[in-house]
């Protein structure tokens, strides 16, 4: 099962290494691992997606919080959460087949970000299954290039705001 | 007025303007740190020039690994922290082996190692090494201080780190132009670890959990590990014992904790342990594991590790929980808080059926040797130091079949007595770890019991030993082989001795070559009086035990097989 976990890290050289290297000397699998600051300048936030059982996770969690400076982890199982990736995708768009590829662009809710004669640029932001699908219906016309994010969530607020 | 003030400000900022390495030094001190290993090179000499005349014993080894080993067994003899101080490049290398004995046997440690000029870092400059990149499997923490401010900050935080929750080796990494910076220290002090949470007190609900479980329970078994002994909880392990009546059997690295001459004592557990330990941990319903983690060297197959029992686990390191097997009563926390809550809450119950099982298992099983050979049995040699010392010196040991004899038939009755390289299984730790064990406890009687190739592998400190006049005692179980492996080459590839035979050096002429006593002993009977003479001895002393060759240790649970799936207990019953 796939796991979405949200560690506050101090923001220190070494961390990513840290953290990195426990999950390979403890074999377990990374999904996608990003980093990024917080509104606090001294921590950084590593959402991780880790896929395993119960037992693993618990492991996950665990070695995780022992890591010196990692100050705080969450595992969002179970709790409603907003999760998104953002990609940024070139398709081949030659000018008879542009109008068609706009219109699922538009359906995707996706952003044209760079034009050339012979491609588009654009990005998408959504769940992951968002994401796939949205490869998978561009393949048709030719990918050229895709960077992705991981995943970055947060749970929604409602329950925790009194 | 004015320029008078101005100077005598001047002076005032003068008087705590230091040196990194002042700084280092110091701090070290203020951290209680009498004692310290190090070996010297060219980024720390601002370092080893501020340590010429400072208040520090300073034990010099000759390899940084055996250093590191010191530091180790000083920290395990004395319950203090360790330090091992190293320079850039090889130095910082050489320690990684003893970080890592370090780290898998939880003992509280501070390494500095020197480094590169910070500008120069990343250029693969002379004797640079990713320190922290190579050592941080190894650590419990480590990081590099690019800042004279951070200096004293970094230290305090790895003495606390160290020797706090389950403790462990901390590394720091120290550019050379930081020791020779200068700044004023004002201000740079206070602890920073948002990440980094002790829990020592255990849940009240938990522990009276655990309590009812124990009163509850017909046939409980404690299985307790070295985290009783880094906790110094013995006496509330005894307590507990003793209270609610419960036998107790320990990992290796608990041996000590639990006085092996008292009647509750079920001994060492696990692939060499005794056959009642094991029976008892396989037949018990309830499992009370302390400062212990359930190592496969314990535990035998993991799916039929003691089937029947419900099983409590007290440990600093919430890790640790349910990591191996599932524990249906976890407490986290100090063995020592938890112990002395728990004895309060559990009551006396004699459970005679339980206890008379173990009794006929005990006498059935008793570890033996063949006592009429003619040659010298490695048990033999032991046994005979157990009685010579009482039963009361600090033992350290190599790795393989001499320490588990040493486990076997040594008796240990108090904490910090045995000094071995469990977790990692770090052969050559026996001699350097003897050193640092007698220099944390100068009166006591200090013995490596070492094998012929783990001594090979450190016997260079021999000269370490002998620079600081060091009556430990070396006794090599000398057979020749690896032989523990040899073993495991007899019984499951055929009696093929694939590579485990190394031509070995006379080691009386070593020791002697050394200023060292050394003594070669090859018959049964001269054992006794060669280790009257090397008790006797004010110098350190290497006994060459010409050992039966193909001696092997018994019971064994083989690799894979369950705890009760013992080999050899024939053998063991044959020589009654």
């Amino acid at each position: 099962m796939k796991h979405i976990i949200s560690a506050l890290v101090e923001n220190k050289p070494g961390v990513l290494a840290h953290v990195a290297g426990m999950f390979a000397a403890r074999a377990f699998n990374i999904d996608s691992l990003v980093v990024g600051r917080t509104e606090d300048p001294k921590l950084s936030r590593m959402t991780i997606v880790v896929i395993g059982d119960d037992r693993v996770l618990e492991q996950v969690r665990k070695q995780l919080a022992k890591i010196v400076p990692v100050v705080k982890v969450q595992d969002f199982v179970g709790q409603p959460v907003i999760a998104r990736d953002l990609m940024l995708i070139a398709i081949s768009a030659p000018p008879e087949k542009r109008p068609e590829i706009l219109s699922l662009i538009e359906m995707f809710r996706g952003k044209v970000v760079d034009i050339s004669q012979k491609s588009l640029m654009v990005e998408v932001s959504g769940p992951e299954t968002k994401i796939e699908a949205f490869i998978n219906v561009c393949k048709p016309y030719g990918i050229k290039n895709v960077a992705r994010t991981g995943t970055i969530a947060m749970p929604r607020q409602a329950k925790t705001e009194p | 007025m004015k320029p008078k003030s101005r100077t005598s400000a001047r002076s005032a900022d003068k008087s705590t303007i230091k040196t990194g390495a002042q700084i280092i030094v110091d701090t070290l001190i203020e951290q209680g740190v009498d004692t310290m290993f190090g070996y010297t090179g060219g980024v720390v000499l601002p370092l080893f020039d501020r340590l010429y005349d400072a208040p520090i014993h300073f034990i010099n080894p000759r390899h940084e690994q055996g250093g590191c080993h010191m530091a180790d067994a000083y920290a395990r003899a004395s319950g203090k922290v360790g330090v091992m101080v190293a320079t850039s490049g090889p130095g910082a290398c050489n320690l990684v082996t003893g970080l890592a004995t370090a780290m898998m046997d939880s003992v509280p440690m501070v390494a500095l190692t020197g480094q590169v000029r910070t500008e120069l870092i990343g250029n693969d400059a002379f004797q640079e090494a990713d320190t922290t990149g190579i050592t941080r499997p190894v650590t419990k923490y480590n990081c590099i201080v690019k800042d004279i401010k951070d200096l004293a900050r970094t230290i305090r935080e790895a003495f606390h780190i160290a020797s706090t929750g389950r403790p462990g080796p901390v590394l720091i990494d120290l550019p050379v132009d930081v020791s020779v910076a200068k700044c004023s220290t004002d201000g740079t002090t206070e602890v920073d670890l948002p990440g980094y949470r002790v829990r020592p007190k255990g849940h009240a609900k938990q522990i009276s959990m655990a309590a009812q479980a124990i009163n509850k329970s017909e046939q409980p078994v404690l299985y307790v590990g070295g985290g009783v002994i880094s906790a110094n909880a013995s006496e509330e392990l005894r307590a507990l014992a003793e209270k609610a009546h419960v036998p107790v059997t320990m990992t290796l690295l608990g041996l000590g904790s639990y006085d092996q001459n008292k009647p509750e004592s079920l001994d060492m557990l696990g692939m060499h342990g005794t056959a009642y330990a094991n029976y008892a941990v396989q037949e018990c319903d309830l499992l009370i594991a302390v400062g212990a983690r359930f190592d496969d060297r314990v535990t035998g197959k993991i799916d039929t590790f003691a089937p029947n029992a419900k099983i409590i686990h007290i440990d600093i390191d919430p890790a640790s929980i349910s990591k191996n097997v599932r524990v249906d009563i976890p407490v986290v926390g100090d063995a020592k808080l938890i112990l002395s809550e728990l004895v309060k809450e559990v009551e006396y119950h004699q459970r005679k059926e339980w206890f008379n099982k173990i009794a006929e298992w005990k006498q059935k099983f008793v570890l033996r040797y063949d006592e009429s050979s003619s040659t010298v049995k490695p048990q033999y040699v032991i046994t005979e130091l157990c009685r010579q010392t009482e039963g009361q010196a600090i033992v350290t040991t190599g790795v393989g079949q001499n320490q588990m004899w040493a486990a076997q038939f040594y008796r240990f009755s108090r904490p910090r007595q045995l000094i071995s390289s469990g977790g990692l299984g770090t052969m050559g730790f026996g001699l350097p770890a003897a050193i640092g064990a007698q220099i944390a406890k100068p009166k006591e009687t200090v013995i490596d019991i070492d094998g012929d190739h783990s001594f090979n592998m450190t016997l260079t400190e021999l000269a370490t030993a002998v620079e600081h006049e060091l009556p430990i005692k070396v006794c090599i179980l000398n057979n020749g082989y690896m032989g523990m492996v040899r073993q495991w080459q007899e019984l499951f590839y055929g009696h093929r001795y694939s590579k485990t035979y190394l031509k070995n050096p006379e080691y009386e002429a070593i020791a002697c070559a050394f200023g060292a006593v050394g003594i070669t002993v090859d018959k049964k009977t001269d054992v006794p009086k060669a280790i009257k003479k090397m008790l006797a001895e004010k110098k350190p002393c290497v006994v060459d035990f010409r050992v039966e060759r193909e001696e092997n240790v018994w019971p064994m649970v083989p690799s894979g097989k369950s705890l009760d799936e013992m080999d050899g207990l024939d053998i063991l019953e044959s020589m009654a």
